[in-house]
């Protein structure tokens, strides 16, 4: 009988538990929201900022697992944990709980509160997990498609806003452009190894290395792979896209993208170039050299001329796409000991800072989410000076200023470039931050030193307040404090396979 | 008699390769979203022929595996894809990209 004869793989349920609440907090949301019309003010946010909770709970036993058994590979190997990708899935958690609150009273405000934001938050944080958990590209591809298709209905879900259908066409357009050229990559890198999960990648790329029949076809799937990533983690000269996105985008969203996408995208993409890849490093290595040095240059340059925050913000978040890139340059060496490791650190504390920012600018934005230029910022200090300074401080960490977790960030993946003897790019990588830092001033002195011309007050719903003062809290206390989360950090050097 | 030429992997993979530039052409040249976006569905399906070519090739199934998650994510964005655009272009009738281009600088 072939049913006897079938076994299915065995799965994990207790290790998977943080996935599971994701996806019953999105079906809970979703058929309850749909039979129950209107939940009481704010219930959606709680309930979603508490599916966040307890999945960061299933995360802490499963890093407890982790250090305990070690690293261990799960579903037929098709995904991963080891500290890296819990590391990564508690920045995940992280946007959504920061996030959720935000939106709480953005939605009151834009007078379209719902569950649906909210479930879409937890399907894109679902499918940012499966990407940082993934050990085959299938599974990979799988992830990135649920959290981009989430995000395209995310950056459309403003119905009033022009702006925002405009952006979610954008997005939805070379968003679909792009995954094409990545499935192609999956295909031929498929057709060349046989196989699609990245550990027997490498283990037959490691055996045919002397044979070259095969390589164009290998080179052109990698290109093609690390095309479709440098679109989604907005690498130059793929970014096109990011600026009238980010701008039309509703701006919690905003932050959310920048934030959950970029971890995902960025923890797929090492974790596909070190495990996978690693014999073809000669290959691959130049290409990311490339693209950070145009993604740190072309990111803080283009940021000059801009004048709507959220235009600057993108650009801001291209140019720390670069410095991530960095870090995954300098993990291509031989003598890498902490790059993996500064890269997971700085999009940790990336994503608390884009979303503080961005919720900043969700409060200042105002009703019909429009006031977004660098004249609507104009004494911001007068009309709200606690707003004003949590935007100083979460602009200055993102400048990279000592005692921030900003300069935490920056700190570790040039270290990591300069043990890897990447010299160059070290280099580059500071003087990108030097012109970074001028459009974060810019921003400051719209805050600060101008005077409004419109004097109508800012509101701060109580969640947003919320959020703003943990982002705050974060930044600082990791600037002044970082040995707690480097020494979390350490753990997550190596990956299963590499 | 000409000998017919057998058809070789070779063959399907060019093929494919032509299906999947004939799309990403027609996403950067046509200016209708539905077009463009039909055309993003010609380059996954380019890439499925791939797939499928290669699976015998390498010897194993699961290029032809494959092929099936491709075809539900590339229905799952049919949808999404489709809403957006009806939810865009409602109201407009000359629904063409370059007439949403709000987003600029």
């Amino acid at each position: 009988m072939l049913a006897e004869t079938l076994t299915g793989p065995e799965i994990p349920w207790l290790d998977l538990g943080w996935a599971l609440t994701l996806l019953a907090g999105t079906s809970i949301l979703l058929i309850v929201g749909a039979i129950v019309p209107r939940w009481r003010h704010g219930l959606y946010a709680t309930f979603t900022v508490l599916t966040t909770v307890v999945s960061f709970v299933f995360l802490v036993v499963l890093w407890g697992r982790v250090t305990d058994d070690g690293m261990a590979s799960a579903i037929s190997k098709s995904i991963v944990f080891d500290h890296f990708a819990v590391l990564s899935l508690v920045a995940v958690l992280v946007s959504v709980f920061l996030t959720a609150l935000v939106t709480d009273g953005f939605l009151r405000r834009e007078e379209y509160d719902g569950p649906e934001m909210y479930a879409l938050y937890l399907t894109a944080a679902l499918g940012a997990s499966v990407m940082i958990v993934a050990n085959d590209l299938i599974v990979l591809f799988l992830g990135l498609e649920t959290l981009s298709l989430s995000l395209y209905l995310l950056a459309a879900s403003h119905r009033r806003k022009t702006e925002s259908q405009e952006a979610g066409l954008k997005y939805f357009v070379l968003g679909g452009f792009a995954s094409a050229f990545f499935l192609y990559g999956i295909a031929l890198i498929y057709g060349v190894s046989g196989t699609t999960n990245l550990l027997e990648i490498n283990g037959t790329l490691r055996g045919s290395i002397d044979v070259n029949t095969n390589d164009a076809l290998l080179l052109i799937g990698i290109g093609l792979l690390i095309v479709g990533f440098a679109f989604k983690v907005s690498a130059v000269p793929f970014q096109v896209w990011t600026p009238d996105v980010y701008q039309g985008a509703p701006s919690p969203v905003t932050g959310f993208m920048a934030s959950a996408g970029k971890v995902a995208a960025f923890a797929a993409l090492v974790r596909v170039l070190i495990v996978a890849l690693p014999s073809r490093i000669d290959d691959w290595q130049p290409v990311i050299w490339v693209l950070a040095v145009l993604t740190l240059v072309g990111g803080s340059v283009m940021a000059v001329v801009q004048t709507n925050v959220k235009r600057m913000l993108a650009f801001s978040s291209i140019s720390h796409a670069g410095f991530i890139l960095v870090g995954v340059e300098a993990s291509a060496h031989a003598n890498r000991t902490d790059a993996v490791s500064s890269v997971v650190v700085y999009l940790f504390l990336y994503s608390v800072l884009v979303i503080g920012s961005f919720a900043v600018v969700t409060a200042v934005s105002g009703r019909g989410d429009g006031a977004t230029s660098l004249d609507d910022l104009r004494g911001l200090a007068r009309r709200r000076p606690v707003l004003a300074l949590a935007l100083t401080v979460f602009l200055i960490a993102q400048a990279g200023v000592p005692a921030t977790s900003g300069f935490i960030a920056k700190f570790g993946v040039i270290t990591a470039s300069v043990d890897a003897e990447s010299y160059a790019l070290a280099i580059i990588a500071m003087l990108a931050a030097v012109i970074a830092a001028y459009l974060y001033l810019r921003i400051m002195v719209s805050a600060w030193l101008s005077e409004s011309s419109d004097e109508s007050a800012v509101e701060i719903p109580r969640g947003l307040g919320l959020a703003v003062a943990l982002c705050v809290v974060f930044t600082i206390a990791v600037g002044v404090y970082p040995g707690w989360l480097l020494t979390l950090a350490d753990k997550a050097t190596t990956l299963l396979g590499a | 008699m000409i000998a017919a030429a057998e058809p070789t992997t070779t063959w399907y993979l060019l093929l494919s390769a032509l299906l999947f530039v004939i799309g990403m052409v027609g996403v950067m040249i046509r200016r209708n979203p539905l077009v463009m976006f039909m055309c993003i569905e010609l380059m996954l399906n380019a890439v499925n022929l791939s797939f499928v070519s290669l699976a015998p090739r390498v010897a194993n199934i699961d290029g032809q595996t494959a092929v099936f998650f491709v075809m539900v994510v590339a229905a799952a964005e049919v949808v999404v894809g489709l809403g957006i655009i009806v939810s865009i272009m409602r109201g407009r009738t000359h629904a063409t990209v370059d007439d949403v281009a709000e987003l600029k600088g």
